[in-house]
């Protein structure tokens, strides 16, 4: 039973609420610039929403729905109070100042920089401030994650640490270190020069250092997902995790290997050098084998729930199956996404495929169907799942459950298919206006009036989730019990010392940062007149 | 997998195989993608610029590459093309570029201001402009034509204003242009 279900209620409300509000602005802005829409007048508009939709939902809603699941991994998998609820309650406040403060500058056009900050452009400074306190709120969590599981291994000494918390602390180590590329870059590049104590910036630098938190920061994203595949999938399905070790692996992997690849994102920039874009290319492909392996694990997991179903047959027993089931459903739709934007990833980290895709709109398809798509559709199943035993009342609509597990999924199919495609066609990215009328642009038009239809029905399917949690508030009251995970078929009572500890891989990961990035970021800071007059934007 | 019947331990290593397996055929695919990038770089000749050079974006339209004057296409002794461009908020200048077809183009450029980036529609040559840096590109075009030319990176709010554009015209009346000397461009045709 959890302790301190509030704490956990009021990240996941809040995440949600938020989710809702970016989720509009998503679906008005693929709206506005289809051929559906008619010319916006003002097109500063579109980069206001633009902004707040990507801050909201790359830096806001995943952090806090990785620290609401953080907090309920904790009491229920090391079955012990959670050390520090005060600092978890001071984090989430400081979550919700940052995030007030950000977002009014941002609405009112003063930071109309993107989520990306791209400087020279220089926004308010109370955006990136605002900034700075949600990821020094979630630091607040990292350490009360690593603080909660030391309090549990005093405790338990040589016990195998559960592989929910195990990795749970893994995603939590990684995003303190990722995140601190961008904080880098807001306190020492843009900050000073947005309050006025500077007027010039590299921007080249900025966007090494951007790159720095750009790709682990999905990989931060991507580990609620990951959690849920591995310990909550099998036990709600009826079935028990293939290895653990394996995920143990996975896990460590993400952890070491997410880290030291960012600069693919800087493939096509002028203020990198050809040899280190190629060694991030080659660790690029690395980070798919923790997925690679995961792929085999789950389904080999989902397999044995389905033979103790009387499933037979080398894919007989796929029928088998508990399809009535949402977090089965959610499992399926989670994997095609995955399955189709891990190819797409493929893609982008080669140079000389990335060459044809760079900046346009297939990368915003990509990363749609990743993110949007195959990691969000789980934070439902998470929320649905954990939802019981944060409120003591049932879920009990599960038809109403699949019907928006079903159109997330052919929301973000129809919204990120034709997205990719146009990027193919060399549509590029952030643009507020299209002028479909140019006989070079109209054949994209149907293209974009598909994933326009698409955002509608994922803006549905997120409304029908909030009603669902809603109504789940007051349904009737039912204690749901303990909360569990899914058990190992050998669950492990000891496991080796490096698959059970975090210290060697923490250390690796900053190793691997500091060579891959240290020569780089070293040569660019000293490089003389690289430093290039700010841009002030929305100043009047 | 099959259970089987004389107790967990075969089952066991059953499953400890498979599993390695699969480990195996994950690290294969991942060596020999790594590999092919690396031999599509080197046999294709497809890499990022090698060196990193910079210039300083407040002085370029003073003196030096990027001078007013200097911009636009220029036939070199060696038969091959140079095109030096620059962005700024919110065009490029030149905006409309004229190159031959079937010829080793170089295209040099930088931004004035913010960052923006080249993508020519089409086809696969895409850069980014980084401000204090110059982007080198190497290109061919194989086929005569107009090519579309956005800014592919968000430079504020007139971006979605920032198209180019790239002629790609026949060799020989590239040649008959390029006789009078100075610099080429397709702007205001």
């Amino acid at each position: 039973m959890l302790a301190n279900r509030k704490l956990i209620l009021a990240h996941f409300w809040l995440a949600f609420a938020v989710f809702g509000v970016a989720l509009m602005l998503g679906a008005w802005q693929m709206f506005i610039r289809s051929p559906l829409g008619t010319w916006l007048s003002n097109p500063e508009l579109y980069y206001r929403s633009l902004t707040a939709h990507g801050t909201v939902m790359g830096y806001v809603f995943p952090t806090l729905v990785a620290m609401g699941f953080g907090y309920a991994i904790s009491e229920s998998a090391l079955e012990q109070r959670l050390v520090g609820v005060r600092w978890g309650w001071a984090g989430l406040w400081l979550i919700v100042i940052g995030s007030i403060m950000a977002v009014i500058p941002v609405a009112l056009g003063r930071a109309s920089v993107l989520y990306t900050f791209y400087p020279p452009l220089i926004g308010s400074p109370f955006y990136y401030i605002g900034v700075v306190l949600v990821v020094v709120g979630s630091w607040i969590w990292v350490a009360l994650m690593s603080i909660n599981l030391r309090v549990w291994r005093r405790a338990n000494p040589g016990k195998a640490v559960p592989l929910a918390m195990f990795a749970n602390v893994a995603g939590s180590y990684l995003w303190a270190w990722t995140a601190l590329g961008a904080a880098l870059e807001l306190l020492l590049q843009i900050i000073p020069v947005s309050v006025g104590l500077k007027a010039t910036i590299d921007a080249g630098l900025a966007r090494v250092f951007f790159s720095w938190t750009l790709h682990a920061i999905v990989y931060f994203w991507l580990m609620p997902t990951y959690i849920a595949y591995y310990t909550i999938v099998p036990r709600a399905i009826g079935g028990r995790v293939y290895s653990d070790t394996m995920a143990r692996i996975s896990f460590i992997l993400f952890l070491v290997v997410a880290m030291p690849i960012g600069m693919h994102h800087t493939f096509a920039d002028p203020q990198v050098g050809a040899g280190f874009k190629f060694i991030h290319s080659a660790f690029t492909a690395l980070v798919a084998l923790p997925t690679l392996l995961t792929v085999f694990t789950i389904c080999a997991s989902v397999e044995i729930a389905a033979r103790l179903r009387g499933g037979r047959g080398m894919f007989g027993w796929i029928r088998a199956l508990p399809w009535d089931n949402p977090m089965m459903l959610a499992l399926a739709f989670s994997f095609v996404m995955l399955g189709f934007g891990g190819a797409g990833g493929l893609i982008n980290m080669s140079y000389q495929l990335d060459s044809s895709i760079h900046n346009t709109q297939w990368i915003t398809g990509h990363f749609h169907l990743i993110f949007g798509g195959a990691i969000v559709i789980m934070y439902f199943a998470i929320a649905y799942d954990l939802w019981p035993h944060l409120t003591g009342r049932e879920l009990v609509d599960l038809r109403l459950i699949r019907t928006q597990l079903w159109l997330w999924f052919v929301g973000m199919i129809v919204t990120t298919f034709p997205w990719h495609w146009v990027g193919i066609l060399g549509m590029p990215r952030r643009m507020a206006y299209f002028d479909f009328g140019d006989p070079a642009i109209a054949p994209q038009a149907l293209s974009v009036t598909f994933s326009a239809i698409g955002g509608f029905i994922l803006l549905t399917s997120g409304i029908l989730f909030l009603v669902i949690l809603a109504r789940g508030m007051r349904s009737p009251a039912a204690e749901a019990g303990a909360y569990r995970f899914s058990l190992a078929v050998h669950q492990p009572t000891t496991v080796p010392l490096a698959l059970n500890t975090h210290a060697l891989w923490v250390a690796l990961m900053i190793a691997l940062t500091i060579t891959n990035y240290g020569y780089p970021i070293l040569t660019l800071a000293m490089t003389e007149g690289t430093s290039v007059p700010a841009v002030y934007v929305g100043a009047q | 997998m099959s259970v089987q019947e004389d107790g967990g331990h075969r089952g066991t290593e059953i499953a400890a195989r498979t599993e390695r397996r699969w480990a195996t055929i994950s690290v294969i695919i991942i060596v020999a993608m790594a590999l092919l990038a690396a031999f599509a770089g080197i046999h294709r000749a497809t890499m990022p610029q090698p060196r990193v050079e910079t210039t300083d974006p407040s002085r370029l339209h003073l003196s030096g590459e990027f001078a007013e004057s200097n911009l636009g296409s220029v036939l070199e002794a060696n038969g091959a093309v140079t095109v030096r461009a620059i962005g700024q908020q919110y065009s490029f200048t030149p905006a409309c570029i004229v190159v031959p077809a079937e010829t080793p183009i170089t295209l040099r450029a930088t931004s004035a201001d913010v960052v923006h980036g080249i993508l020519v529609q089409g086809t696969n040559i895409n850069t980014m402009l980084v401000p204090g840096y110059i982007s080198e590109q190497l290109m061919r075009f194989e086929k005569t034509g107009d090519y579309l030319m956005p800014c592919q990176e968000f430079c504020s709010f007139g971006h979605e204003g920032m198209w180019g554009k790239v002629r790609v015209i026949d060799q020989a009346k590239f040649a008959e242009l390029a006789k009078s000397g100075g610099r080429l461009s397709c702007v205001g045709q």
